[in-house]
């Protein structure tokens, strides 16, 4: 199981840019880690599922995340109550083509905002950002004006997202 | 064999099914017209017909009984609904507490019987409105406690001598019941005569809702320490809501709702009995807290199934002996996970059906969602449809003039009795692995959880599980509904109101509170005499909860998925 776990802080040093292609961290996941060479040759597309603030509603990031792995894309689960810059910082330091952030709880114009002007404050706006959760049509337009890729509603079928995916994200 | 059926007549009847079931199967329309492989909404696999053979060896007297009596599969009053309805109790909070105050007046004014507070993230994790981690979060998904004064307001014009009122709330829930009581007592309240309900489900925390704060044991410790003071001090006081509600919303099966919830019950049980307290003392103010989802059917059976063998357990496996011990008593909250976003008034639809179950099924209490639920929290007019839904299931059904009108239908006890058994099943597994709390820490309920979160959507996506208006029936232009918009000033005019609280208190007061607390917290004495003390003195939820971080560190999520 390709589980892969990221606190914040994570022990590859903050600030550095390292590419973790294919190098999986197994922090708390009773499972081995291993380093295949097909993931060493083929570039998949590397995925951060994260839950930004304090909302710990985390049924659909996991299951989100899980449909990632079995379409083949290299998910690293970030966990629950992560802030903007811990997010930002962990998807630097994986080297992800995309993050995936989810919110039920109301506060996704604030957090998802944070986390799109973190990205450029650190220079990485080409990591694309996508959300889903409880958002409303109004909001989804809102995130989309500041830079949100796109937002995924209640309802939306994982095909859909997984689709998504493959048609506009390129490993970089 | 049973003594209710003549075993004779019930075999022949074996025999007329089987010959029926050949003529069942002609008249199936061939191909997926015909519905070969039904399954109840948790995947449980339901016959097309019922009958006595399906009960044959039915004891009516040691599996169903009479209401008020054991195993009180029927109903754990003796009048249950014609004595007294269910607490209409909707669940509700938002911004401010003024502006919560405000709804609940209106849902009191509107006919509900008690109060339920949604609290918002930055209060269920225990931090203040000005904490950093709480920006963009202060009254989003319920309402902001900060301080003592919020809690005055928050109950401002309501009679808490008379009104019972439950908080959802869990790591911090003594700190809000230390509020609580003092705000009554302020007025006049003592603390004896007051009635309610704290959520202070921690192990359901770690399981499927994740409101964290500190690590298993220490918090198993502060809610004995709850359960403990109420037995002493507040005798009407349900101070603990074990629940099941959040482990289905986190997509378990009925059956995984059902056996979780009462595992988390049982570790309870022990835990109080290891603190010395006596069964009988605590056990009658034990409640419970159970979703009512789509699968109408499934959900009457799990309920009936809950008290049976909740009364088994006190009895035989805990030895108590006063009745109310054995008395599973519980709130129902209708399934939110079960609407759509899509088509949004189909959301009365569901909700309708959802509170039926759970009034055939003998809830002492009823939160039904409004069909906004999904978009947002809910305006006012939504929130009085959901709570006229209850009043028209009181009023005009008929549901409730006999007190458990489904029993003895063949296809409801058999339900019953198998939602028993696979629930055992899951209990006798955990008893294994040396109980829920080392379940837990295996990652056990929790990856069963989202296996079966996982295999429903599959379900959903490959339309083997249809979701009007989400997988058939679909919309391309929705209606707009109206929703309920936060107002973006909130956060600050909360964080000068609690810095006005905190400079106009008593600041040494306070301090020493929260010094007796942290002396409290690192030997054996109970908490909730110097939380009160601190609450009085204005303190804060986050220098209280702080008092407990530093004392027994933290909870992290496992990251597992």
């Amino acid at each position: 199981m390709e589980t892969s776990f990221l606190r914040g802080d994570s022990c590859l040093g903050q600030g550095a840019r390292i590419k973790a292609r294919g190098i999986r961290l197994a922090a708390l996941s009773p499972m081995p880690c291993a380093v295949s060479l097909s993931d060493l040759m083929t570039h998949k597309i590397r995925i951060l599922v994260a839950k930004p603030g304090l909302d710990g509603h985390d049924r659909g990031a996991r299951i989100v995340a899980r449909a990632f792995r079995d379409a083949g894309f290299e998910v690293i689960y970030g966990g629950l109550h992560q802030s903007p810059e811990q997010i930002v910082s962990a998807a630097i330091q994986e080297d992800v083509d995309l993050i995936g952030l989810s919110s039920l709880a109301g506060a996704h114009l604030y957090l998802f905002d944070k986390v799109i002007e973190r990205l450029k404050a650190q220079g990485a706006e080409d990591i694309m950002v996508v959300g889903g959760g409880i958002i409303c049509k109004k909001d989804a337009e809102k995130l989309k004006a500041i830079g949100v890729k796109e937002i995924f509603p209640p309802g939306t079928p994982l095909k859909d997202i997984v689709g998504w995916v493959e048609k506009n994200v390129k490993p970089r | 064999m049973g003594t209710l059926f003549k075993e004779d007549e019930v075999a022949k009847i074996a025999l007329e099914k089987t010959a029926w079931q050949k003529h069942f199967q002609q008249k199936l329309p061939a191909g997926p017209s015909g519905k070969r492989d039904v399954t109840t909404v948790s995947g449980r696999k339901i016959q097309e017909l019922y009958a006595p053979p399906d009960i044959e060896s039915f004891d009516y007297r040691a599996k169903l009984g009479f209401p008020g009596q054991y195993p009180y599969t029927r109903g754990v009053q003796a009048s249950m609904y014609r004595g007294r309805l269910w607490t209409m109790r909707m669940f509700a909070g938002l911004g401010s507490a003024k502006e919560t105050n405000k709804r609940f007046h209106y849902l009191v004014d509107h006919g509900q019987t008690g109060l339920s507070t949604a609290f918002d993230m930055p209060t269920l994790m225990g931090y203040d409105t000005e904490d950093p981690r709480s920006q963009g979060e202060g009254g989003r998904c319920g309402v902001a406690i900060d301080t003592l004064k919020d809690m005055e307001i928050l109950f401002d014009g309501l009679p808490v001598d008379q009104l019972t009122t439950s908080m959802t709330i869990n790591p911090p829930a003594p700190v809000l019941w230390a509020m609580y009581i003092a705000m009554a007592e302020k007025r006049g309240v003592p603390r004896a005569k007051l009635g309610g309900t704290l959520q202070n489900d921690m192990l359901k925390e770690f399981i499927a809702q994740k409101t964290f704060m500190c690590p298993p044991e220490p918090s198993m410790r502060l809610i004995v320490d709850t359960i403990e003071f109420g037995t002493r001090e507040v005798p009407g006081w349900n101070t603990i809501s074990i629940s099941g509600y959040h482990i289905r919303e986190a997509g378990s099966t009925a059956v995984q709702e059902l056996a979780f919830t009462l595992a988390d019950g049982i570790a309870y049980v022990e835990a109080a009995l290891e603190r010395g307290l006596d069964v009988d003392a605590f056990a009658p103010r034990l409640s419970f807290f159970f979703n009512a989802h789509i699968d109408f059917f499934e959900e009457i059976a799990k309920y009936r199934a809950a008290r049976r063998m909740w009364a088994e357990i006190m009895k035989k496996r805990f030895g108590a002996t006063s009745e109310r011990s054995l008395w599973l008593r519980f709130h129902t909250q209708t399934a939110g996970c079960s609407l759509a976003a899509a088509q949004p008034f189909n959301n009365v639809v569901r909700t309708a059906v959802e509170a039926l179950a759970a009034v055939l099924g003998g809830t002492q209490s009823l939160h039904t969602n409004s069909f906004d639920e999904v978009l947002a929290i809910p305006t006012e007019e939504a929130a009085t449809i959901a709570l006229r839904t209850q009043q028209i299931l009181a009023q005009e059904t008929g549901v409730v003039n006999t007190i458990d009108p489904l029993g003895g239908s063949y296809f409801v006890e058999t339900l019953t009795n198998e939602m028993e058994q696979a629930a055992h099943a899951y209990i006798n597994k955990i008893d294994d692995m040396g109980g829920m709390l080392k379940a837990i820490e295996r990652n056990y309920p929790q990856m069963e959880i989202a296996d079966a979160a996982y295999q429903f959507q599959r379900e959903l996506d490959e339309n083997k599980r249809i979701m009007v208006g989400v997988n058939k029936y679909v919309e391309e232009d929705d209606i707009p509904v109206d929703i309920y918009h936060v107002d973006e000033a909130l956060e600050e005019r909360q964080i000068a109101r609690t810095n006005e609280v905190k400079n106009s208190r008593d600041q040494r007061r306070a301090q020493e509170s929260l010094e007796r607390l942290a002396e409290a917290c690192s030997g054996n004495e109970n908490v909730m005499p110097s939380l009160i003390e601190a609450a009085s003195a204005y303190c804060t939820l986050q220098e209280m909860c702080d008092v407990f971080r530093k004392a027994f560190g933290l909870y992290r999520d496992p990251g597992t998925f």
